[in-house]
């Protein structure tokens, strides 16, 4: 845990340097040439950029421990209302994410140490490790290909135009998802439930692979352990122990690296979202990159951070909750 | 005086199936044991002590094969099906492991350990039955009641023993195979464990497998011991009486071994335990044995069934060509009666 102070500020420090080092600058990039170069000057001075770099990532650092995010360079928008407008879609996208990988990669997990070696282990092994490894854009791609259009399912937003219309201009929780349930309208609902599932059967195969590979090796390991053995000698029937001993103790480490799963969660997270043009976090980002605007992607980094951190938090309670050892450590 | 024994082996044989070749752990053991009778079961480690404790309640890994006849109360468990077999396991059939750390579910509470193993044998307990039963064994063990509801980890050593012990009594098993019980656990625990195993057969009228390594446990908890080399019983009697007077080679050169720590003497078999993918020919303990002759080498000697091998039996049975040419059950030529030679004691002993 306290690792997470250091790894913070290595990251921080690493967006910072990155975007100093990338060509160009946020001033001429967005106004491109245009402008008169003493103009363009004068309003790098204006926004701080003439200073010394020493003095910009102080001033950064501080910002960040007082969590001021600050203000967008291109758009002159608060970082805050990015993450109040944009996160919503991010939030959804990920938890439904998260939702399909455990769907889908808990009982392929178990199937797969289970059935050690058969036909079924090796498929399953194969399409985690496939999924894991395969970009995103890719995968996003098939799916458009091979089940967007015999479905006839949505590849692009989060919404049709008219949902996007009816609930979508009265923000109440600025979840669509939420608001569209809350707005009582069913079809509203539908519409923002079918547009999500695309996206997050793509970025949660990207997670699931995670989770095949390690239930099955804590399956294989429960199964071999001490425990399990002397439950069988107390003739404990092999369904049960299963699912009584080995599979609740392979979810240990399961919920143990759900923390790490987060931060790969948001990286894929930005990709999905720009292959399926939703509306989050990760499409602004990039957005923001290509303005290389300082502020806006050192304040989205630092969100995303701080949410893997919160994550991570949370996962230390929930293991304590399902261990008694941990808990009364 | 024997009565029908509870548990009777003949000619056992376990296999684990290896990239080398078939490991033979067990190789044609046969043994029985009375009701509340105590066998105690001596070997160096590795002789297939826990292979076929293992084997007796059907808990082998996958890649094992397991023949001979084995039966329970009569019932032939190795003609069962394996449905049938499995009822047996748990109900008649009980088992104590060596490390009691990580025998217990960690996730699972103690009380929730008994009520899995309860309600899984008898569907329509109650649950006041079912802890009237859990207190009533954790009492004799010495758990106080208020301990029930504790997971595994707030236990010690020796606590989480009895707690296994406990374990494997509520279903009230006529047999229960001990596998080094208390080996993992300091000298003053092991004590109290092993009265305790002794006194089961007063408490439970359990009878028991006993493996270990130390003798002087056999001595303290057994009524007969089965000594064990390389996969097979070389002999097989009442403690006192082979203890006393022991008629194979390796069981006296076991005992001797034991008894020169205490006179500072110190006496060790010379040579190591075979390999058992590839076990020497004729009698295993050729190549370390002092007393081998020309025979031993060559075949295989059996015990001349003497009895020993019954429960509460006061004879002994032993494998070995001098033991049975001494008590005049074989008769050997002079050809195989002549000692080994020794280039191939060393020959042996290189390998
Ligand atoms: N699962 C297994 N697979 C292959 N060989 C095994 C396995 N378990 C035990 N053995 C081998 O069987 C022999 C007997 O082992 P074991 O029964 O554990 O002996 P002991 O309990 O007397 O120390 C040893 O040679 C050991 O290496
Ligand atoms: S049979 Fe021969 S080698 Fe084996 S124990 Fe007896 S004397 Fe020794
Ligand atoms: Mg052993």
């Amino acid at each position: 845990m306290l690792l997470i102070i250091p790894m913070m500020w290595v990251l921080l420090t690493m967006v910072f340097i990155l975007l100093r080092v990338a060509p160009g600058d946020p001033v001429s990039a967005a106004v491109g040439g245009k402008l008169d170069p003493t103009v363009i000057a004068a309003r790098r001075a204006s926004l701080g950029l003439d200073r010394p770099l020493i003095v910009q990532y102080f001033e950064y650092l501080g910002q960040v421990i007082r969590l001021d995010f600050g203000k967008t360079l291109s758009d002159n928008r608060p970082v805050l209302d990015i993450i109040r407008d944009n996160g919503g879609a991010t939030l959804t996208l990920t938890i439904g994410a998260f939702l399909f990988a455990l769907v889908i990669g808990i009982p392929l997990g178990l199937i797969a140490g289970r059935r050690r070696d058969s036909i079924a282990d090796v498929l399953i092994r194969l399409f985690g490790v496939i999924t894991y490894a395969a970009p995103i854009f890719f995968v996003g791609l098939l799916i458009q290909m091979f089940v967007a259009r015999p479905l006839g399912l949505p590849t692009s937003g989060i919404a049709s135009p008219r949902t996007q219309f009816m609930v979508g201009s009265a923000p109440k929780t600025h979840i669509l998802l939420f608001d569209a349930a809350l707005s009582g309208d069913g079809n509203a609902f539908m519409d923002v439930l079918i547009h999500h599932l695309l996206p997050c059967l793509t970025l949660g195969l990207l997670v699931c692979g995670v989770f095949i590979r390690l239930v099955r090796v804590n399956i294989l390991q429960t199964l071999q352990s001490d425990y399990v053995e002397a439950a069988r000698a107390r003739g404990i029937p092999e369904n049960k122990v299963i699912r009584d001993h080995a599979f609740r103790n392979a979810l240990v480490p399961v919920v143990t690296v759900i923390g790490l799963q987060a931060a790969m969660l948001l990286g894929g997270a930005v990709l999905t979202e720009n292959t399926f043009n939703w509306p989050g976090l990760g499409t602004q980002l990039v957005h923001y990159i290509e303005a290389l605007d300082y502020p806006a992607v050192q304040g989205l980094v630092t969100f995303f951070a701080a949410i893997v951190v919160v994550v991570s938090l949370a996962v230390d309670v929930i293991n304590a909750l399902i261990d008694p050892r941990v808990r009364y450590r | 005086m024997s009565a029908e024994p509870i548990v009777r082996a003949r000619d056992i044989r376990i296999w684990y199936g290896t990239t080398r070749g078939p490991v033979k752990a067990v190789d044609g053991v046969s043994f029985s044991v009375g009701k509340a009778e105590i066998l105690g079961l001596v070997g160096e480690s590795g002789s297939g002590k826990s292979t076929l404790g293992r084997g007796l309640l059907g808990l082998l890994p996958d890649g094992a094969a397991m023949d001979g006849e084995l039966t329970f109360e009569g019932v032939d468990l190795l003609a069962a099906t394996p449905k049938q077999r499995f009822a047996y396991r748990g109900t008649h059939l009980g088992m104590i492991f060596q490390e009691p750390l990580t025998r217990l579910n960690p996730l699972m509470r103690i009380s929730e350990h008994f009520s899995e193993t309860l309600k899984t044998h008898e569907p329509s307990i109650s649950k006041a039955e079912i802890e009237r039963r859990s207190l009533e064994v954790l009492r004799v063990m010495g758990i106080p009641p208020s301990r029930f509801s504790s997971y595994p980890h707030e236990f010690s050593g020796g606590m989480r023993q009895r707690l296994m012990i406990a374990l494997a009594l509520v279903l009230r098993p006529a047999f229960v195979v001990a596998d080094e019980p208390t080996t993992a656990l300091d000298v003053l625990v092991e004590a109290q464990i092993i009265k305790i195993l002794h006194d089961l057969r007063n408490s439970f009228d359990t009878s028991l497998l006993l493996i270990t390594h130390n003798l002087g446990i056999i001595a303290e908890a057994c009524d007969r011991v089965a000594v064990m080399y390389a996969g097979q019983i070389v002999e097989i009697g009442a403690v006192d009486k082979v203890f006393a007077d022991p008629q194979h080679p390796y069981t006296r050169e076991l005992l001797r071994s034991t008894i020169s720590l205490s006179t500072t003497a110190l006496h060790s078999i010379p040579g190591a335990p075979p390999d058992l993918v590839d076990p020497p020919t004729g009698c295993a303990f050729h190549p370390r044995c002092p007393d081998a002759l020309a025979i031993c080498a060559v075949t295989r000697p059996i015990a001349y069934a003497r009895d020993g091998g019954a429960p509460r039996s006061g004879s002994t049975d032993v494998a070995c060509w001098v033991a049975s040419a001494k008590s005049g059950t074989v008769t050997l030529t002079p050809a195989e009666a002549a000692p080994l030679p020794r280039e191939e004691l060393a020959d042996a002993d290189e390998a």
